[in-house]
């Protein structure tokens, strides 16, 4: 296992694997009468959060506080951050607490990698969204989801629609959904794709009626209003009749499909408000699977010697 | 490993491995289960407070078999599950990370239940300990008992079996395997040196 979790990209389909094995473990605590696991007694781990969020944070507070580690929050706001301090000083400040690891959500692409390579400090790197670049723990979710609704991803067909451009959630999805196999088609307006698309490991559409039929997942991303600094459509109503995933557009999947949004939603946007309280959608559950898959990865990031191989 | 260093020393790697030594075979761990399904019920007054736990990997189905022969007596089953001990053990600070194994509490709980816990190999006592660890987290038994195929000795816990298949004196350069039908093609306690049996020289 690796010692920091900064790119979906990084992992092989081995660690994919155990990673989603280890938090369908995680996943049944929740049944037990004492939610408590004692793997990270000890240990140290740092909520560093420079971008506001409220579900990833405490989806990892709650995480890691199931596993018996000390957690400590920092948040931008109301921090020295706000009074210019840089963030090797932050860094340096949380290496001298003896943090274990360090939970990372910043609004630069590359934050988290800055930390875990600089060598200000030696704990393990979580990387909690940086920019527009990454978020793996909620690629791991959404794949998690969708393993515990489809069985394996081998083979299945998942779209991803909406906001890619600005969005580090469709990037680590088609990341690690490709690495475990799945067939990804992203569709989005021509304004909203990243203008090189050629090293992603999927397929493009603008063409949102044509994927459905063939779909065995579909995941509508937020349309990020406060990184809308340019007219990449012309409205709101026209992104919405020609993107945007109502009953009707819902009645086109395959009978076992399911409706993922990694949330928050902009109901009435992306996605239409009985989509996301009717049967095919997971969004609720993906918030709880949160949970397990933060578990596991910190289980297996932190739980263990920090030496690659120990001397026997 | 050079070849230069194998050449000055082909007797090491000529020597014939000293190969496993079978202490016990199918038959004598079909009646060793046997033995100890009976044991179990006669020390509990029958199958009733009884929930069977095995500690994965070989526990599990050693915790099965069990099951299958109580019932067999009985005529009624008794709650049959596993349970993880990796996360409560004194070691998992000193090794790399590592998976987790399957837990599965049968659907009454074992509040107030009679525990047996079912392993393959007593040895040191530690995976015993962090499973009684794990227990406390669980619920809260009447009573905790233990079954073991076998007993190798070596204890470094205050711990001891309350069913045990074999007693088997070893030293600690031995290796104690057990082989069961389910994870290995056959069922087999074996015996072999360390030194013999692929370990690094």
């Amino acid at each position: 296992m690796m010692k920091h979790l900064l790119s979906a990209g990084d992992l092989s389909r081995d660690e994919a694997n155990l990673i989603l094995d280890t938090a369908e473990e995680m996943r049944s605590l929740a049944d037990r009468p004492i939610k408590k696991l004692p793997a990270l007694r000890g240990r140290t781990v740092v909520n560093l959060f420079f971008e506001d969020s409220t579900r990833t944070r405490i989806s990892f507070e709650a995480a890691a506080k199931r596993l018996s580690a000390d957690v400590i929050n920092f948040s931008a706001k109301g921090s020295s951050v706000s009074k210019g301090e840089s963030l090797k000083d932050t860094a340096l400040t949380l290496q001298a607490m003896g943090a274990d690891g360090v939970v990372c959500r910043h609004g630069s692409s590359g934050a988290p990698h800055l930390l875990a390579t600089s060598g200000w400090m030696t704990g393990s790197v979580v990387n909690a969204g940086d920019g527009t670049h990454e978020h793996p723990t909620q690629a791991l979710l959404d794949a998690f989801t969708m393993r515990r609704h489809l069985g394996s991803l081998e083979g299945r067909r998942i779209t991803i629609v909406g906001d890619v451009l600005h969005s580090r959630v469709a990037r680590s999805n088609v990341l690690l959904l490709s690495t475990l196999g799945a067939d990804v088609t992203v569709v989005a307006p021509p304004t909203l794709l990243p203008v090189d698309m050629t090293s992603w490991p999927c397929v493009t559409s603008y063409d949102l009626d044509a994927a459905l039929p063939k779909s065995d997942a579909v995941m509508m991303l937020r349309v990020q209003r406060e990184r809308m600094n340019d007219a990449f459509f012309p409205s709101a109503r026209e992104y919405t009749r020609r993107y945007g995933l109502d009953v009707h557009r819902m009645a086109q999947l395959p009978d076992e499909a399911i409706v993922l949004h990694p949330g928050p939603m902009n109901r009435g946007m992306e996605i239409s408000a009985d989509v996301a309280d009717s049967t095919r959608s997971v969004i609720v559950e993906q918030v709880s699977n949160g949970v397990a898959i933060r578990m596991a990865v910190l289980y297996l990031l932190l739980s263990g010697s920090n030496q690659e191989e120990p001397t026997a | 490993m050079s070849p230069a260093h194998s050449a000055e020393s082909p007797d090491v790697a000529a020597a014939p491995k000293p190969a496993p030594r079978t202490v016990l075979d199918a038959s004598d761990i079909s009646r060793a289960l046997t033995r100890i399904a009976h044991e179990i019920l006669e020390r509990n007054r029958g199958a009733d407070p009884v929930v069977l736990l095995g500690i994965p990997t070989r526990g599990v189905g050693l915790a099965r078999r069990v099951s299958d022969r109580i019932a067999a007596v009985e005529g009624q089953s008794v709650p049959t599950g596993s349970l993880d001990v990796t996360m409560y053990r004194d070691d998992i600070r000193l090794k790399p990370p590592r998976g987790l194994e399957h837990t599965d509490i049968p659907p009454g709980g074992i509040d107030g239940k009679v525990v047996v816990l079912v392993d393959d190999v007593l040895f040191s006592g530690r995976t015993i300990r962090a499973a009684l660890d794990a227990i406390g987290d669980i619920g809260r038994p009447r009573a905790v008992q233990l079954a073991v195929l076998v007993d190798r000795g070596h204890r470094e816990l205050p711990i001891r079996a309350d069913y045990v298949g074999k007693n088997l004196p070893t030293s600690l350069v031995e290796r104690v395997t057990v082989h069961l039908t389910e994870y290995d093609g056959a069922d087999a306690v074996l015996i072999a040196d360390k030194t013999g049996t692929g370990a690094k020289a």
